[in-house]
């Protein structure tokens, strides 16, 4: 299972990758994220210019098994969605560090993020449960 | 591959002879609404319909073929009773306008089926109309919307659902126009009583339960968890999706809920999907009955009946009466079994869904511990990490046994889940031979899982590519 180093993560298996000194961030969801949820064939994209609050959902997406909500690690405005998804929701599979969902501006609060250890620690714990 | 009916078509060939048009009555259409080109339908005779459709019939799997159980979705035999009941001319040969007078006896079997479904519920009145099971709660959170609102109670909005609810909860509810709470289940699976109590407050309008739950287990703080609702001042839901398990020995009435939904296609043994339709009929208490949908049937003082139209009512949810002939089967089922043979039918499902599990936990992890209601969960995470073999591989090498796959992934709190809800109509040579298939595909996921990687061999149609379909849908015939 992929943690990289560079990026934060939450306990909803989601990564936020924090640039331009904390003013914009990218969403995207894990290495054990895409592999709880098998094959993924769908992901509803949000609107650009949409803002979103930490903690509640920023989309779903779907796989042959199930349809699951993706939260908002942070709070912000959405400048960019990443189109390619809509035909190619199997790049969330391949390389699920690659395939940002959203591009965040403004932001604000944000949800407890771990670093790339505790969130390995806590991945851990989650299969041993 | 079996062929498409319009590969079947041969052009000119016909079912019927139409008689010469009397009158051209294309006269009177504007011509901008007339149809220029053919409408391009299959042209067969009945003979190839007949045997078009009877291939297609063997190709499937329905409960006329054998074990199918399918949890969550008590398959059960649907007797043939039903059915002749349901073709009878007076049932068939109707109108849904016409007068009251003519139609006596199905405004009785409507009045009868609401009297007899409230009284199982423990609810005051009961609306036919629902289409369906989910049809049937989006139609209950109108109710209680409809209820609070006129309590002035606009803040309520919130909808409370425990993680282990049925997908529809949350979708009906959000449909309904309120937002939803999640509340996590405890170690047993039941609802988390202190969680509970923090979730509920000045905004909660209801909680939706399924009694027993979707781990196959009866919540043995009911009570107390429609007491904490209801403190809050919120409303309880029961989804009786479940209702197989307890029909005739409790009531969602008596464990303080306000409204339920039932599927007739479920626990009262009509058909399911496209050979039912289905029904769900909603019930409530007294003081939610001013908001039902639609129009009730009730006997007049003089003995005739007529419909009762109550004063408040949301609206139609369905045209006219709802699938009035699905009430007719329902009604045949309870008046068959009496209320001791529903509480009979109910234990013996319950008898079942242990008897099978016990027999499947020598090799099977359950989900959870102790008896079962009328179904049970397994969970297969242990054998994917130890052979590579999956639920999804394990339901389809049933395929192979001639048997239906279990509900596969669901609930969701349940990793690599097989839901099985045997029900009561099958017999314990069925059951035995059902233990000894899925424990010799358990053997053989540990000596030759690979063949179980390859199942089904032995369907028409083997394994089919799911995500293919669903990245790739080709949804146009001949593309």
């Amino acid at each position: 299972m992929r943690i990289p180093q560079d990026l934060q993560y939450t306990k909803s298996h989601e990564w936020v990758k924090l640039y331009d000194e904390g003013t914009k961030a990218k969403v995207g969801i894990t290495d054990f994220a895409q592999n709880q949820m098998g094959d993924i064939v769908f992901i509803t994209l949000p609107e650009v210019g949409n803002s979103v609050t930490a903690e509640e959902t920023l989309t779903d997406f779907e796989s042959v098994k199930a349809v699951s909500d993706i939260y908002s690690p942070v709070s912000g405005d959405i400048c960019a969605v990443n189109e390619e998804l809509a035909d190619a929701p199997e790049l969330l599979n391949t390389d699920p560090y690659a395939a940002w969902i959203v591009e965040l501006e403004n932001i604000g609060d944000t949800v407890e993020l771990l670093s790339a250890d505790a969130y390995e620690a806590y991945c851990k714990e989650q299969e041993e449960a | 591959m079996s062929m498409l009916i319009f590969e079947r078509s041969s052009a000119g060939r016909r079912l019927s002879i139409l008689p010469e048009k009397p009158v051209e009555i294309e006269q009177y259409i504007p011509s901008e609404c007339l149809r220029r080109q053919d409408l391009d339908l299959p042209q067969l005779s009945e003979n190839d319909i007949s045997r078009h459709y009877t291939e297609l019939a063997k190709r499937s799997h329905g409960v006329n073929d054998g074990f199918y159980p399918l949890g969550s979705c008590t398959m059960k035999y649907n007797p043939k009773l039903n059915e002749a009941m349901a073709v009878l001319p007076g049932f068939c040969d109707i109108h849904p306008l016409q007068p009251l007078a003519s139609i006596q006896g199905c405004l009785q079997v409507m009045a009868e089926a609401q009297k007899y479904l409230a009284e199982i519920t423990g609810m005051d009145a009961v609306t036919l109309q629902p289409g369906a099971g989910a049809h049937g709660e989006f139609t209950g959170l109108l109710l209680i919307k409809a209820y609070l609102h006129s309590q002035g109670q606009l803040a309520r909005n919130k909808i409370i659902v425990p993680d282990s609810a049925h997908g529809t909860n949350p979708a009906s509810a959000t449909m309904a126009g309120f937002s939803v709470i999640n509340v996590p289940s405890d170690e047993e699976g039941y609802v988390d009583l202190d969680l509970l109590q923090a979730a509920v407050g000045d905004d909660t309008a209801a909680l939706m339960l399924t009694n027993p739950n979707t781990l196959g287990r009866f919540d043995k703080n009911i009570l107390q968890i429609t007491k904490i609702v209801h403190d809050a001042g919120g409303l309880c839901y029961y989804d009786g999706a479940n209702l197989n398990a307890v029909v005739g020995l409790v009531r969602p009435g008596d464990m303080g809920f306000d409204v339920v939904h039932l599927n007739l296609h479920k626990t009262f043994s009509t058909p399911h999907g496209g050979g039912g339709p289905g029904s769900g009929p909603v019930g409530c208490k007294s003081f939610l009955a001013p908001f039902l949908p639609g129009r009730l049937a009730m006997e007049e003082e003089d003995g005739t009946y007529g419909w009762l139209l109550p004063e408040q009512s949301i609206g139609d949810v369905k045209a006219f009466y709802g699938n009035f002939l699905v009430a007719v089967k329902a009604l045949s089922y309870i008046l068959t079994l009496g209320a001791d043979g529903l509480a009979a039918a109910a234990s013996q499902s319950v008898l079942n869904a242990n008897y099978l599990m016990k027999q499947l936990s020598a090799s099977y992890d359950m989900a959870c511990d102790g008896l079962c209601m009328h179904e049970f969960v397994m969970s297969l995470e242990k054998l994917k990490q130890q052979t590579g073999v999956s639920a999804m591989d394990v339901a389809k090498a049933l395929l192979d046994y001639q048997m239906h796959p279990p509900t596969m992934y669901f609930p969701l709190i349940v990793h690599e889940a097989l839901m099985v809800e045997p029900t009561e109509t099958e017999s314990k040579e069925t059951l035995d031979q059902a233990a000894q298939a899925y424990l010799e595909i358990y053997r053989r996921a540990c000596s030759d899982p690979e063949s179980l990687h390859k199942a089904p061999q032995t369907t028409p149609v083997g394994r089919v590519d799911e995500v293919g379909a669903a990245r790739n849908p080709r949804l146009k015939f001949g593309d």
